[in-house]
């Protein structure tokens, strides 16, 4: 009775964490409401973003976008220009020359040498410091964002956005979809996004590497502990 | 006689040691009946020292003034080696505080380890649940994040819905008009040094209060009423080496479940680390939902269950309170819920269920429904209580056994 | 109740063992986070980075001063004359060959220096660590006239150097004054990387 009362308590527990879980995961990845071509409102899901940290390809071509594209209005003040270097494998000598642009230092933080109070009154708000944003808002989020921008006459910058409707920052990767197909653009910017991943937690691919060594130790010490235990309880009658 | 030895007599002849040693380990004879439920006890002391010693180390590197808290957060997980893994050691273990300490006390429910002589235990381990719940509160604060910011704000309005006195106190804990560096200054004194020390004084009266009475167990029997010869209870056993060993499967169980996360998950789905708290406090951008941390939850939900502000406080603090009533209000003439009448078992599934539910409610938004779930299940997890007294006195109990049954 | 009979030591003991040894490891391997979080932080890394110095435009027998680590590194152009004046004090110094020393290899020679025109060397006394004054005047009445050459002279307690940072005899510094590492491109100077 005892049993079934303390199993049924578990998966009880079991289950209200897992809902709730799901439910913080849902609401916090939302990728927006629009209203479709029949006026009727659709829940846009979040087209999942590549990120892939071994993929130092990927994340130079990230680095090299998001300081042509971004660094201009956005800082990116947590992420110095020596980590880059670092992590993603490219010559300190090659970040110096192509990477830095607000900056001679390798040391320094990615700035944006802008007065945030003039950007806010161009655009109505201050664009935000991007390190943190794909922990901010997630991956996904960004992702997606970055691809549903369309154009809107009616906007201050002739653009909107599916995903955070009336976005205050104009279409700037504008140029670069019209040039390149769907499929080339999406790929560019699943590189700016893996970067962008990378800026938020330059750890995570090692706290994952790690951590499977952690486990797999903690794996081989339970053998000696659970036969120490089980060896001493002989004892016990 | 060996060099050991003889430092051993030198020692013991100028301070306990052996003898407190024999005391609370070799010779401290617990019930051999332990179960799953008895390990959470010292995973609580693990936890505790996991959580001083990431905590010092952060300290080092933690710089806490408004301007600056966010920033050194971020300098930990990336300028300092291995800060990362530090950090997330130690918010991994704040949470996994609580589901210790939640397990930890459930135990006390199920096997009646309040009843007397434990009742001092009881309301010493109230206390620590206490001290815990303002160093989760004030340590929350110090990233300085925006939900850091917002949670404050809601919770320090408690004190302000007090009639009277309300607002000056709330002031008065803040230290300012508005949640600012004041307050996360004084915070972080309370969080680093003072309820540590509280905490540590706690735990090891708790500890003490224990080993003076004894062990109970999961029959609820006392098992110094039948020993051997040499006055060693019959159903005891030495703590060490039978449940150092024992422990020690526990500890490491718990290390695989505890560094899954830290590796894996350390953002616990969001809710060990929340996704507002990735941008810095904000006074004038309120987050889409402010909720306090998981563990605090259920009482959160209790809060917003009564229509009225000051009821809310009063019902939130009496829900809190009423724990430490507990071994008055039950009359059961046996500790362990094995032995207790249907109504008892009933009582403490519902409970458990309440409380698990009043916590998912508290950490999603208040729709109609969800009131009115909140308010049904408050009503239940107080009827656990103002009940007590009635249905363990008037049920038919089972006879517990004059030894101990199951453990090894 | 204890060890009754039947009871096999030997397999506790290898029980007992192997989990001390790795439980040993783990212990370790914890504590390695916290250990490597005390060395130098990337912050600490790039305030701490080599410092160029354009010294084209020093003049002969000037000093400046350069900053690295938080340290003040003197740069001298130094003049024929005070080249050769360094074979001249070799007897009254302390080290001459600047064995004892801290220098890189490179700068093990008489001249302590990659080139015998520039001297690059930490201005922090190996007694107690002050500033030494930059004293060229040769024959100075106050350091010992005939018997000094030109160099640096502490305030604190009195220490002399020559004007290759190396250590008189009979004063309370131990060694010459050590040498960075360092390295000239044209006359670019970089401290802290050769």
């Amino acid at each position: 009775m005892n049993t079934l009362i303390k199993s049924l308590a578990g998966l009880g527990l079991g289950a209200a964490l897992t809902l709730t879980a799901g439910t913080a995961m849902a609401s916090g990845s939302g990728c927006g409401t629009f209203t479709n071509a029949d006026g009727v409102d659709e829940h846009l899901a979040c087209s999942t973003a590549p990120i892939d940290f071994t993929n130092k390809g990927s994340l130079q071509n990230g680095a090299k976008i998001f300081m042509n594209y971004c660094a201009g209005c956005h800082s990116a003040k947590y992420v110095r220009h020596s980590r880059i270097a670092k992590d993603l494998e490219i010559p300190p000598e090659l970040v110096e020359k192509y990477l830095m642009v607000t900056t001679d230092q390798i040391g320094d933080h990615i700035t944006a040498e802008i007065d945030p109070e003039i950007q806010a009154s161009w655009f109505g708000a201050a664009p935000p410091d991007l390190s943190l944003e794909t922990r901010l808002r997630g991956d996904d989020w960004v992702y997606t964002y970055l691809l549903s921008f369309y154009e809107d006459p009616s906007r201050p910058w002739g653009a909107n956005n599916l995903v955070l409707a009336n976005a205050a920052m104009p279409h700037v990767l504008h140029n670069m979809q019209e040039e390149l197909s769907q499929e080339e653009f999406e790929s560019e910017v699943g590189d700016l996004v893996n970067f962008m991943a990378w800026m938020g937690e330059p750890a995570r691919h090692d706290r994952q590497v790690i951590g499977f060594f952690v486990i797999l130790f903690l794996l081989v010490l339970l053998i000696p502990v659970y036969l120490l235990n089980k060896e001493f309880w002989k004892d016990v009658k | 006689m060996s060099m050991g030895k003889k430092l051993m007599h030198w020692v013991d002849a100028r301070f306990p040691a052996t003898e407190t040693y024999e005391y609370h380990m070799s010779k401290y004879y617990a019930p051999k009946n332990f179960n799953f439920w008895y390990f959470f006890g010292v995973l609580s002391m693990i936890v505790l020292v996991n959580q001083l010693v990431t905590g010092i180390w952060l300290t080092m590197m933690y710089n806490p003034s408004a301007e600056g808290a966010f920033a050194s957060v971020e300098y930990i997980m990336r300028d300092v080696k291995g800060g990362w893994l530090i950090r997330y050691m130690h918010s991994t273990g704040a949470s996994a505080f609580f589901v210790v300490v939640y397990l930890h006390m459930f135990r006390a429910l199920l096997y009646g380890s309040y009843q007397k002589p434990r009742e001092l235990i009881w309301l010493i381990g109230m206390g620590i649940y206490l001290a815990l719940m303002a160093e989760g509160f004030f340590g929350y604060l110090l990233p300085w994040g925006n939900m850091s910011f917002w949670g404050a704000q809601v919770i320090l309005n408690l004190p302000a819905a007090l009639p009277v006195i309300g607002d000056g106190l709330a002031e008065w804990v803040r230290g300012d008009y508005i949640i600012s560096g004041i307050t996360l200054n004084r915070f972080f004194a309370l969080h680093v040094v003072a309820i540590p020390l509280v905490l540590v004084g706690l735990v090891f009266m708790h500890i003490v209060a224990l080993h003076h009475v004894g062990s109970n167990n999961p029959d609820g029997i006392d098992i110094k009423k039948l020993k051997d010869k040499n006055g060693v209870p019959l159903d005891g056993i030495e703590f060490h080496p039978y449940y150092t060993v024992h422990d020690m499967v526990g500890i490491v169980v718990f290390f695989i479940c505890f560094f899954a996360v830290v590796f894996f998950f350390p953002e616990g789905g969001g809710f060990f680390l929340e996704p507002p708290n990735f941008e810095t406090a904000n006074s004038l951008k309120t987050p889409a939902h402010i909720a306090p941390v998981w563990y605090y939850t259920p009482f959160y939900a209790i809060l917003r269950a009564v229509p009225d502000k000051l009821g809310g406080v009063i019902a939130m603090g009496g829900a809190i309170a009423v724990l430490f009533l507990i071994p008055w209000l039950d009359r059961s003439p046996v500790r362990s819920i094995r032995y207790k009448g249907i109504l008892s078992k009933i009582a403490l599934t519902v409970f458990a269920i309440s409380f698990v539910v009043l916590g998912y409610l508290g950490a999603t938004p208040a729709t109609p429904t969800a009131t009115i779930m909140a308010r049904v299940f408050t009503i239940l997890y107080f009827l656990f209580f103002l009940l007590m007294p009635f249905y363990t006195a008037i049920e038919k109990c089972k006879q517990p056994p004059e030894r101990v049954t199951g453990g090894h | 109740m204890s060890q009754a009979e039947g009871v096999n030591v030997q397999r506790r003991r290898v029980l007992i063992a192997s989990t001390a040894a790795i439980g040993a490891a783990g212990v370790a391997a914890v504590a390695t986070p916290f250990v490597r979080s005390w060395y130098p932080s990337a912050k600490a890394e790039a305030a701490g980075a080599a410092v160029t110095q354009d010294i084209g435009s020093i003049e002969d027998g000037q000093m400046i001063v350069v900053k690295y680590r938080g340290k003040p590194i003197y740069v001298v152009k130094r003049t024929e004359d005070m080249v050769a004046g360094l074979e001249s004090v070799k007897p009254l110094l302390s080290d001459p060959e600047s064995d004892a020393s801290l220098q890189p290899e490179y700068c093990k020679n008489p001249t302590r220096s990659l080139d015998p025109t520039v001297l690059v060397v930490e201005g922090v006394c190996t007694h107690l660590g002050c500033a030494p004054n930059y004293r060229p005047d040769v024959g100075a009445v106050d350091l010992g006239g005939n018997d000094w050459y030109g160099g640096f002279f502490c305030p604190c307690h009195g220490s002399k150097y020559d004007l290759a940072g190396r250590v008189y005899s009979g004063v309370p510094a131990p060694l010459n004054l050590p040498v960075p590492e360092y390295g000239m491109d044209g006359t670019i100077l970089t401290v802290g990387e050769a």
